[in-house]
């Protein structure tokens, strides 16, 4: 295999406490710490790993977005990837094109796998793997626990809600993941270093030329509800009679 | 009117309760006529379980061989000739519809609403965002199709008692053969299923070992409920990834939640956080778990679990 493309997005760290701007219109992002989402970190390892072993020859970490994700794109090359496309844009993008923007690097890279988080922790979409192998018209695989590549097919052990479910797909394709697939390296100083000099592409989003969907119109964030604290009690003896006050058991 | 498509899972024998919440979040659109299609290679029995439902107005069948397993590539072109003539397409916010419906969104030119929690109109939705630290209030075109996933958690299963007609169908699509089932291997055990138990005992990494959590399963089999575990309890392999309860895992909504030696993640709280009544059991007086459950007990899990199994 020759490419592997990995997306890696900018989204507030998932250690932040995320709280809702008082006027509804987001959330607070204003010095809030931004990290390459989780699973996408998950995604890279995994494209790294192949890399290493072999089965591929080229990891290539794309970004969409303001000219910041450059920051996440540096973090993954100092992982390990060895080159860097920003595709920059300074608005909010709907999955769909994001999904479009994702299918013409494919045809300009000529990759055979995109390997993406199964979500971004930000927006809990969990939509563009799909939408691009559906647009692609290749196999895609989500929620990703095990990869196996065999030449040109690869078995894919994906968490769904009944257990643990194999696939095998013919790529190239596109293969979304989940938590337990790795643990993503730590990144060293003169990884850093070096990752400096690695290349990194910016291109203007409309030099793509890539429409979006029909928008989804975003009107107001609001606090969830939240849960009251409630009573304690001493003991089992407490505990039962409390549940039964409740008619529970 | 709204005309709704609504996306059956099953396991090929039995329909999914996931269906009967996307039936019930579909019937909350006012005056929605509600259609429910169900792919298989045998569909005659998930159909009729189906077509039982209240507010279901007729089933539709697919039968081929093709569609014996779920395979979101097979089944999303099958889907875009079928939603012809509908104006919403919905499936559940589960594991089989979060597959499948962006694949059917992006193959009908549209943008997808994941998780609808609360319908507001026939085109405006609640949804969580941020792992559910904040709600979305979103908005569809009114002259496309909508196509969303159900955030099955947040809707009480729809009736039965209804005998909706059913028709089958041939859909003439092309059909992919680059993805291929391989098997599932599933812990399927005799206790309530996770997902729709009335009530459910989860266990945490204070467990210790798989053999430590065999307490939590016989207070759960005294009480009849389902079984869960936080994500640290499963990363260190006690237990099976399909009993995961949280953000990442499964979104649950029983009348009854105890939570053991569970330190109370917020990946883990968005899990739980439309449950009745949570009870939680562990030793830090200060863990977050206690800020959300309405009884606590703080102690050692060891000595309160079986002793609390003897008292029920």
């Amino acid at each position: 295999m020759e490419k592997i493309l990995v997306g890696l997005k900018r989204v507030v760290d998932y250690n932040v406490r995320v709280r809702v701007k008082s006027d509804g219109s987001g959330v607070e992002t204003d010095g809030v710490k931004m990290s390459i989402n989780p699973f996408d970190e998950i995604a890279l390892e995994e494209a790294l790993r192949m890399k290493e072993r072999g089965d591929a020859s080229e990891v290539i970490v794309v970004s969409i977005g303001a000219t910041e994700a450059q920051q996440q794109l540096r973090t993954g090359l100092a992982m390990g990837a060895d080159r860097a496309i920003l595709i920059e844009s300074s608005g909010e993008l709907d999955p769909l094109r994001v999904a479009r923007i994702f299918k013409a690097l494919v045809d300009r890279e000529d990759a055979d796998l995109v390997l993406l988080g199964k979500q971004a922790i930000d927006d809990d979409n969990n939509q563009m793997g799909q939408m691009l192998a559906a647009i692609w018209g290749r196999p895609q695989a989500t929620f990703a626990s095990r990869i196996e590549l065999n030449g040109n097919t690869a078995r894919v052990t994906r968490e769904v809600d009944a257990g643990l479910e194999t696939n095998e797909i013919d790529l190239p394709g596109v293969i979304t993941v989940d938590l337990r697939l790795n643990e993503p390296r730590y990144v060293k100083l003169p990884d850093i270093m070096k990752a400096k000099k690695k290349p990194m592409d910016v291109i203007p989003l409309a030099e793509l030329d890539v429409e979006g969907g029909p928008a989804i119109r975003e009107l107001t964030y609001e606090a969830p509800a939240t849960r009251e604290r409630g009573i304690m009690v001493d003991d089992v003896a407490g505990l039962v009679a409390a549940l039964k006050d409740r008619g529970l058991i | 009117m709204s005309k709704i498509l609504v996306i059956a899972e099953h396991d090929g024998v039995m329909l999914n309760p996931s269906t009967a919440k996307t039936v019930s979040c579909a019937s909350k659109i006012d005056g929605a006529e509600i259609d429910v299609v169900v792919f298989a290679s045998s569909a005659k029995e998930i159909a009729g379980q189906a077509a039982a439902l209240q507010s279901v107005t007729r089933v539709l069948t697919v039968e081929r061989q093709e569609n014996e397993h779920a395979v979101a590539a097979v089944l999303a072109p099958q889907i875009v000739v079928l939603c012809e003539g509908y104006s919403h397409v919905f499936g559940p916010s589960t594991t089989f519809g979060r597959d499948l419906m962006p694949q059917v969104a992006a193959l009908l030119g549209v943008n997808q609403i994941s998780d609808i929690m609360s319908v507001l109109s026939s085109h405006s939705f609640k949804r969580p965002v941020y792992a559910g630290n904040a709600i979305l209030t979103v908005e569809a075109p009114v002259d496309q199709i909508v196509v969303a996933t159900v955030r099955t958690a947040s809707y009480a299963a729809s009736g039965t008692g209804n005998s909706a007609p059913v028709s089958t169908t041939n859909v003439d699509a092309e059909l992919p053969t680059h993805t291929r089932f391989v098997d599932l291997q599933s812990g399927a055990t005799d206790r309530p299923d996770l997902q729709t138990a009335n009530k459910v005992v989860s266990g945490g990494r204070a467990l210790g070992s798989s053999e430590n959590f065999e307490i939590i399963y016989k207070l759960a089999d005294k009480l009849g409920a389902g079984v869960g575990a936080s994500r640290a309890a499963v990363d260190a392999g006690y237990v099976p990834n399909e009993m995961q309860v949280g953000q990442t895992g499964k979104i649950i909504a029983p009348d009854l939640y105890i939570a053991i030696g569970i330190s109370g993640a917020i990946q883990h709280l968005t899990g739980i956080k439309d449950a009745g009544t949570i009870v939680a059991i562990n030793k830090d007086e200060e863990a977050p778990i206690f800020e959300v459950a309405d009884i606590g007990l703080a102690g050692d899990l060891f000595s309160i679990v079986p002793e609390l199994t003897d008292a029920l």
